[in-house]
């Protein structure tokens, strides 16, 4: 083991010394025959069992998602061949009468989605770039060197610490509950944006997305509650791939003559724009799937609007509402719409998976 | 098919009721009942519950307030000593469970109109075709002349009208769209009556909470909600046009007058879609505990009636405070008549 390895920063040799485990000096081996012994029988059983172990939990994890496909088609098997594509394209609801279309459900939760990733989008790769290019830090920085605390054991540990605490504050947003998320829309975002809304359409009712009045739940304050969803997401994500970036590249531009902004925007989100895209595919795949929140703020409303203040419905919380007092015929058309939510969500998450390989293959030749 | 997707709950479901009424069995010679549906008279049924365990308490009952629909569908497939459910059975669904059903009402409650009018009257007044023409969407200001005419004086402002439904599938969507339905052909022919339909117009939040908590926070809204729920959240409730022509106001006599003025027939299951007695409140409902014919344990058969007679009688008492309406006197005679075919 050689004492600096080249590839380590400086913070993770540092954490590396003070690991107790660790010694940086190879320890010496008691006698030869500590190392040229054989593997004893029972070692490798054990060795056997956990890669056979492991596989198999793998492979059991694989399965259950393909039981889980399995079984919601199987149910939903009947009211496809019934209702084939017309289920989709339909747009009332109403099992009394056996009619079932989810089509506004579709157009809903593409909707919040769309709207509510746009603005966590916005929020999250800014936190990113404020906790990579160590603006917190340096400023922290700049005043402990003026106080002249920058060398002390103590309080050199600050600027990376209050980066820690914001970098962690954030992704807590991730820890609240969704139903927690649905009432605060509801007694907090609804009463917010309703004066912003009625100025809006009173002043820009002529544009559609201000079309109609927000009456109380609505695409809106869904939206908005699901961007503070999604951001620990975009922000957790986006942070790694602009941290990625190698730092070459900055200082290269910074010897060409570039100032900070045009760093940062011309040559460092370029680089690392197909991690955060990656990024934001992902909160999408989080945002399709979002149920709770989503049920007690979007309205439930079977409509199709442009508006962004109409109320409107989504597949899950479709699901999460019709589900327990459903009688078969509909129990049917539920596992129908399920799949269709859950082919969108494979979708968008292969993608977001794809788009960050391909990140990871294309910063290979800069490292 | 159906059995794919059922039977591992079925099984989950069953290992654990077995291993909550294996604990109880070791310490003592104790029977706990497992009951399963509606939430309106959850509240009831647990404050009974817990008063009769404290009587009793060898008997413990364990209610799980999962609605009506599910309520039904558990004591169908005999995962649950007694279900209940705000809207009796159907022929079709009794005759789908072996051991026959005895269907009891055990209390009753209405349905209100609740509203936020920060600007309006104190008591608003609604004639049947106003209430019918706001859930339809027809009628979408407060100042519409509709519900004007029916408050003579009130000023009523000229805000839009925002209807807050139930999201979920729930035994009060079905008792409140039933009696539009009786009292309208446009709601017959167009929403109609079912534990959800498609609605017309508004928005719809889950649960009776969800629909409370709208109605609270958006201005101009008006729904429908237990008498209890309403009562509890001190929220306004629209006095309402009866049969009769009658404004009634929204309280427990009034419901009352409706149930003294529908009798029972054999198999216990009134309906009160429009009560017709002159001073009734127009949405009432029973609700019913489902128990079967014959029970395999007699133990259980034996406690289970015991449970219920102590509702039917001093289980009363605690209707009022929680906001049901009690039995009347020949109601809960007959129930209790009812309750001895169980064996």
């Amino acid at each position: 083991m050689t004492p600096v390895e080249p590839g380590r920063s400086a913070p993770g040799l540092r954490r590396a010394m003070r690991r107790p485990g660790i010694e940086l000096v190879p320890p010496v081996p008691a006698s030869d025959d500590a190392l040229s012994r054989p593997p004893s029988p029972l070692e490798i059983w054990i060795d056997r069992a956990f890669r056979h172990g492991s596989r198999m939990v793998a492979w059991a994890t694989v399965a259950l998602v393909f039981y889980i496909v399995w079984d919601i088609a199987v149910v939903a098997a009947p009211s496809v061949r019934e209702h084939g594509l017309a289920l989709v394209t339909h747009s009332t609801w109403d099992a009394n009468r056996g009619e079932f279309g989810i089509l506004p459900a579709i157009v809903g939760t593409l909707y919040t989605s769309v709207l509510g990733l746009t603005i966590g989008t916005l929020f999250g790769v800014s936190v990113a770039i404020f906790l990579s290019e160590g603006f917190l830090a340096g400023g922290v920085d700049t005043v402990l060197k003026a106080l002249r605390l920058a060398e002390h054991p103590l309080w050199m540990r600050l600027p990376t610490g209050i980066e820690n605490l914001l970098r962690m504050t954030v992704e807590l947003l991730a820890a609240v509950p969704s139903v927690v998320y649905g009432l605060w829309g509801i007694f907090v975002v609804i009463p917010m944006v309703r004066p912003v809304a009625d100025w809006l359409h009173g002043h820009l009712g002529w544009i559609a997305l201000f079309g109609t009045t927000l009456s109380g739940p609505g695409i809106l304050p869904a939206s908005l509650v699901l961007a503070i969803m999604v951001l620990p997401t975009i922000s957790a994500i986006s942070r790694d791939a602009l941290s990625d970036v190698p730092p070459k590249l900055r200082e290269a531009s910074f010897g060409l003559g570039a100032t900070r902004w045009e760093t940062i925007l011309g040559v460092i989100v370029p680089t690392a724009s197909t991690g955060i895209f990656g990024a934001v595919i992902l909160g999408f795949g989080r945002a399709l799937g979002e149920t709770m929140a989503l049920a007690m703020l979007a309205g439930n409303a079977n409509l199709i609007s442009w508006s962004m203040f109409s109320p409107a419905n989504t597949l899950a919380a479709l699901l999460a509402n019709h589900f327990p007092e459903a009688g078969k015929l509909e129990v049917g058309a539920l596992m129908y719409a399920a799949l269709v939510l859950l082919g969108i969500t494979l979708l968008v998450n292969v993608i977001g998976t794809a788009i960050v390989q391909r990140a990871d293959a294309s910063l290979k030749g800069l490292r | 098919m159906r059995t794919a997707l059922t039977t591992p709950w079925v099984a989950s479901f069953l290992i654990w009721s077995a291993a909550c009424m294996a604990t109880p069995t070791l310490a003592a010679d104790n029977i706990t009942l497992q009951g399963a549906g509606a939430t309106f008279p959850a509240p009831l049924y647990q404050r009974w519950f817990s008063e009769y365990n404290k009587l009793h308490p060898d008997v413990q009952v364990n209610y799980q307030a999962l609605g009506s629909g599910a309520g039904i569908k558990q004591f169908t497939e005999g995962l649950v000593h007694f279900g209940a459910s705000d809207a009796a059975m159907t022929d079709e669904e009794i005759a789908a469970v072996k051991d026959g059903v005895v269907l009891l009402p055990m209390t009753a409650g209405s349905i209100v109109l609740a509203y936020n009018l920060p600007d309006g009257p104190k008591e608003l007044r609604l004639s049947r075709a106003a209430y019918v023409g706001i859930f339809l969407g027809k009628i979408t200001k407060w100042n519409d002349p509709a519900i004007a005419a029916a408050n003579p004086g009130a000023k009523l402002p000229d805000t839009a009208i925002t209807v807050v439904a139930r999201s979920d599938g729930s035994g009060t969507t079905y008792v409140f769209t039933q009696h539009l339905s009786a009292i309208s052909d446009d709601w017959k022919n167009g929403p109609g009556t079912g534990k959800s339909v498609n609605w017309p117009v508004g928005v719809a939040g889950k649960g009776n909470p969800g629909v409370t908590a709208l109605i609270k926070q958006t201005p101009g809204s008006i729904g429908y909600v237990e008498y209890a729920y309403a009562l509890q959240t001190a929220m306004p409730m629209a006095t309402l046009e009866n049969k009769s022509s009658k404004y009634v106001k929204a309280d427990l006599e009034a419901a009352r007058r409706a149930l003294a003025s529908v009798a029972l027939p054999a198999d216990l299951r009134a309906w009160l879609p429009d009560p017709a007695a002159p001073d009734a409140y127009p949405i009432v409902t029973y609700t019913w505990l489902l128990c079967n014919k014959k029970y395999a344990d007699p133990k259980i058969a034996e406690a289970l009636k015991a449970v219920i007679r102590y509702g039917l009688a001093d289980g009363q008492k605690f209707s009022a405070e929680l906001g049901y309406v009690p039995l009347p006197a020949d109601v809960a005679t007959t129930v209790a008549k009812a309750l001895d075919s169980i064996s």
